[in-house]
């Protein structure tokens, strides 16, 4: 739909009848690739939303004592355990590389190449560092503290299970998120999304609304972060 | 036409944004469309015979190659419960181990109610019509929609590897509830039941992918015209199971997940401190029921997924069938939305002697009985359709008078299992077998019947056999009944499900052996009945009578396409243009008993139609 045309369609709460009541399209001049990000986006809600409540229901109903997590996660700095500095840092790359992500759009859509690639390449990087740091999280735990998906020498076997299974999914996503940012980094800097190239198998044509499509993925990612992050360090 | 009708045009007419083109044949002021608001989808076109018929991104060839798959394997689940049956009613024989008998159980329940029902209802019905009905060239992202068929045929060979690794498939019923599903002395407690579980989480990553499909093209990719509200409710049914699925397969998924590690790793998410065999297992602190919730969270709404693409697919056969308009449209929609949405609310049910506090058993036995509701609406409708309808007596309207009354059966059953006090003796006995068999075994099978006979001409260009259909059906539908009304009566007597053999004992009757015996022996027969209807459908793809276009004189746009059966792109040139719902059969004052989708408001001017 023409951008004249969507201007005279109702506006705020009116807009939903309208838009509902209508022909062709519900979601006036949404691309159909995002409108499938959204709803896909609420399934992976509910995934996590699932992993996160038998989290809180396995830690209520465990018999054994629950690891304290300052002291868990603590990382030694000079000589002295700090508590979640490690996860700390992770956050605010992650969430940095959020902010990126957002220019990276911006720019998609001024058509500036050069600087939406960049900031794409920026927010791979950002995820890349976030995984590292998993990484190393993960391998101080398993190799230097002894704990286990299984058991663990703190207390509630529960608690490596949970640990290792949610962040495990969630590092994929954002392992899924960074293949797709070098991807897509790659197509802006050879200019696919100018000419409208189209994709080898599908016949879709490139579009820069692509990169969006990718920053919603992207900044959802974050957002569960921000939950498990939440319910696994500070609760 | 009336006089208000006429100014109810006019008033849109001011709101017409800009002109557009006006399609051919139309004549300004009265029939009013909106113009293009995005460019014609452009297609993959497959360039040799793999990519047209094997690897294919057309939706009708994806849909038919869901079908086959689903029905192939509905096939094997079919030959289970021969076996089963078999072993039930001549215990002495021998035909199955217990071990066996357990496999088979869960593998025939599984099966059904996911590799054959599932699947068929959204990938095969949704692949076929939802971008036919909803006048698109295709699914929205056709390359997607072909790897979730893939996917979907991966997920079932996962599956059918079960039968050949050591210890056979799980044995753990097709609820699948730890601990047992992963403790030694279960059937195919190591890798049985790991592969079911990859198999399922593969299948839920493929559905994913099509799901997205469905819900898109319906709701981004309509033709000019077509309102949410003029869609068949085909539609409807199959875009809020969809949505159901989306919603619900999240938690199998992670339950699934979860399984896998406790039984890889070693993990206790599910798993509670016990002995096995005189020795403690490893396992420490895991909570069962956490699965039991996990598990059916997904599985009622499962149930409405294969009900509701059912009850919107009967909708449309009733319609067509007896020549009448669907009977409160409106209300079918927010009746299907209104259990789609309840289905989420009334899991527990499946849970009343799980050990769960009894204070939530009364919860949900009351959002059970408020789902009742918009359901006794639907088949108040369905029957106020055919009131003085001119009802034909063709194949897929015989399925769907059948399908009423099985659902009927089952609805009434599940009233007694949804209330606490009535299900605690019930529970576990053959009336819940028969009560699911009912209303989500026959019920939806008769749908799928239905339509399979309705839409055949659509796919092949040809009918199927009526003789042999008639044949089918009788067979079919008083045999289902012959099945399963015995068991209603073994369920009150006692009778335990998931049993190998029920012996001569002094709680159980001796009607309950004979019983059993009849029982299997029509079941054999109502197998039979299927290897014809198999039959038919092979020799009527290569002999059948030749279709006219739009034999049954549908209004709906999957039969107003240019050729039959369509071709790629579905429509040709120009996508269609849609003035009406597609129930505008015998209107008052019109020339024909039916005014298909297309036919703008200027050729029907005598006719009394309803404003849509
Ligand atoms: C004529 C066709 C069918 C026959 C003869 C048949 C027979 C059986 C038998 C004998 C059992 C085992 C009962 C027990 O020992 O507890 C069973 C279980 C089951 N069937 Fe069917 N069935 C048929 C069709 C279907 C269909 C179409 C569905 C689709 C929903 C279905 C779903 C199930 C389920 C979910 C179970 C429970 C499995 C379990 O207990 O884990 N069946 N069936
Ligand atoms: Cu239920």
């Amino acid at each position: 739909m023409d951008q004249a045309a969507l201007k005279k369609l109702p506006r705020g709460w009116k807009s939903i009848p309208s838009d509902l009541n209508s022909d062709q399209t519900a979601f006036k001049g949404v691309n159909w690739g995002k409108a499938m990000m959204w709803i896909f986006l609420l399934s992976d809600t509910f995934i996590f939303s699932c992993f996160l409540l038998s989290y809180m229901t396995g830690r209520g109903s465990t018999v054994l004592p629950w690891p304290n997590p300052s002291k868990v996660f603590a990382l030694d700095f000079m000589g002295v355990p700090v508590p979640l500095l490690l996860i700390a840092i992770m956050t605010f790359v992650l969430i940095t590389s959020s902010g990126t992500m957002a220019m990276a759009v911006k720019y998609g859509y001024e058509k500036n190449r050069k600087l939406c690639g960049t900031f794409l390449l920026l927010t791979a990087i950002g995820g890349l560092t976030f995984v590292g740091m998993q990484a190393f999280e993960w391998s101080k735990l398993i190799f230097h503290e002894g704990v286990r998906p299984w058991s663990n020498p703190y207390g509630a076997p529960q608690f490596g299970s949970f640990f290792f299974m949610i962040t495990g999914f969630h590092g994929t996503h954002v392992s899924i998120g960074v293949i797709f940012l070098f991807i897509f980094s790659r197509k802006v800097f050879k200019g696919d999304f100018d000419s409208g190239r189209k994709g080898y198998f599908t016949s879709m044509k490139s579009d820069y609304v692509a990169i969006e499509i990718l920053g919603l993925y992207w900044h959802f990612v974050d957002l569960v972060w921000v939950f498990i992050f939440a319910f696994f360090y500070l609760w | 036409m009336s006089d208000e009708f006429d100014k109810k045009i006019e008033a849109k007419a001011d709101t017409i944004v800009d002109a557009g083109s006006v399609p051919s044949g139309s004549v300004p002021g009265i029939d009013y469309v909106p113009a293009h608001e995005r460019p014609d989808q452009e297609l993959y076109h497959s360039h040799s015979w793999w990519t047209t018929y094997v690897f294919s991104q057309d939706a009708k060839y994806i849909g038919i190659q869901y079908a086959i798959t689903a029905i192939g394997t509905g096939l094997i689940g079919l030959v289970l419960s021969w076996m089963m049956r078999l072993q039930l009613a001549f215990p002495g024989l021998g035909i199955l181990e217990p071990s066996a008998y357990y496999q088979f159980i869960t593998m025939h329940g599984m099966i059904m109610v996911i590799y054959l029902l599932t699947a068929l209802f959204l990938g095969g019905f949704g692949n076929l019509l939802i971008p036919l009905m909803c006048g698109a060239r295709d699914m929205a992202f056709p390359y997607l929609n072909m790897v979730s068929y893939w996917e979907f045929l991966l997920a079932v060979l996962i599956l059918l590897s079960s039968f050949f690794v050591p210890g056979g498939p799980t044995g753990a019923g097709w609820t699948l509830y730890p601990p047992q599903a992963i403790t030694s002395g279960t059937p195919g407690s190591s890798a049985g039941i790991v592969l079911m579980l990859i198999s399922l989480c593969v299948f839920v990553a493929g559905f994913t992918m099509g799901g997205l499909n469905y819900i898109i093209t319906m709701l981004q990719s309509r033709a000019r015209g077509m309102t949410l509200m003029r869609l068949p409710l085909t539609c409807w049914g199959i875009f809020t199971a969809t949505v159901l699925a989306l919603l619900a397969f999240p938690a199998l998924l992670v339950g699934c997940i979860m399984m896998t590690l406790d039984s890889l790793l070693g993990t206790s998410f599910f798993m509670p401190a016990m002995i096995s065999m005189g020795e403690k297992l490893s396992y420490d602190g895991g909570s069962p029921l956490l699965f039991q919730h996990l598990f059916w969270f997904f599985g009622h709404p499962e149930v409405y997924i294969i009900a509701l693409p059912a009850f919107g697919i009967i909708s449309d056969l009733i319609s067509v069938h007896a020549r009448k308009n669907i009977f409160g449209y409106r209300m079918m929609v927010w009746a299907i939305v209104g259990i789609g949405a309840l289905s989420f609310f009334v899991w527990a049910h499946h849970m009343y002697v799980s050990g769960m506090t009894p204070w939530f058993g009364y919860f949900f036995a009351t959002t059970t009985l408020i789902i009742a509701v918009p359901t006794a609406i639907k088949v108040y409708n369905w029957v106020l359709t055919l009131w003085r309808g001119n009802i034909q007596l063709t194949l897929p309207m015989l399925f769907a008078l059948a399908f009423i009354v099985t659902f009927v059966n089952g609805g009434l059953t599940g009233i007694f299992l949804g209330n606490v006090t009535v299900d605690v003796p019930l529970s576990d006995t053959y009336f819940v077998v028969a009560h699911f068999h009912m209303v989500m075994g026959i019920a939806p099978i008769l749908v799928v019947f239905g339509a399979i006979y309705h839409w055949f001409p659509l796919i092949t260009g040809r009918m199927l056999h009526e003789g042999i259909g008639r044949i089918h059906f009788w067979v079919t539908f008083l045999g289902s009944y012959a099945i399963y009304f015995p068991m209603h009566y073994q369920g009150f007597v006692g009778v335990p499900r998931r049993y190998f053999e029920i012996y001569d004992s002094p709680y159980i009757t001796t009607s309950t052996l004979h019983l059993n015996v009849f029982i299997t022996i029509a079941a054999l027969i109502v197998g039979a009945a299927q290897l014809l209807f198999l039959f038919n459908l092979i020799y009527s793809a290569r002999a059948g009578k030749k279709a006219e276009k739009n034999p049954w004189k549908a209004n709906s746009l999957e039969w107003l396409t240019p050729e039959m059966p369509p071709g790629h792109g579905n429509f040709g040139k120009e996508l269609p243009v849609v003035y009406r719902w597609a129930y505008d059969f015998n209107v008052p004052g019109a020339d024909k008993d039916y005014i298909p989708q297309t036919v703008p408001p200027s050729e029907v001017r005598s006719a009394k139609v309803e404003k849509t």
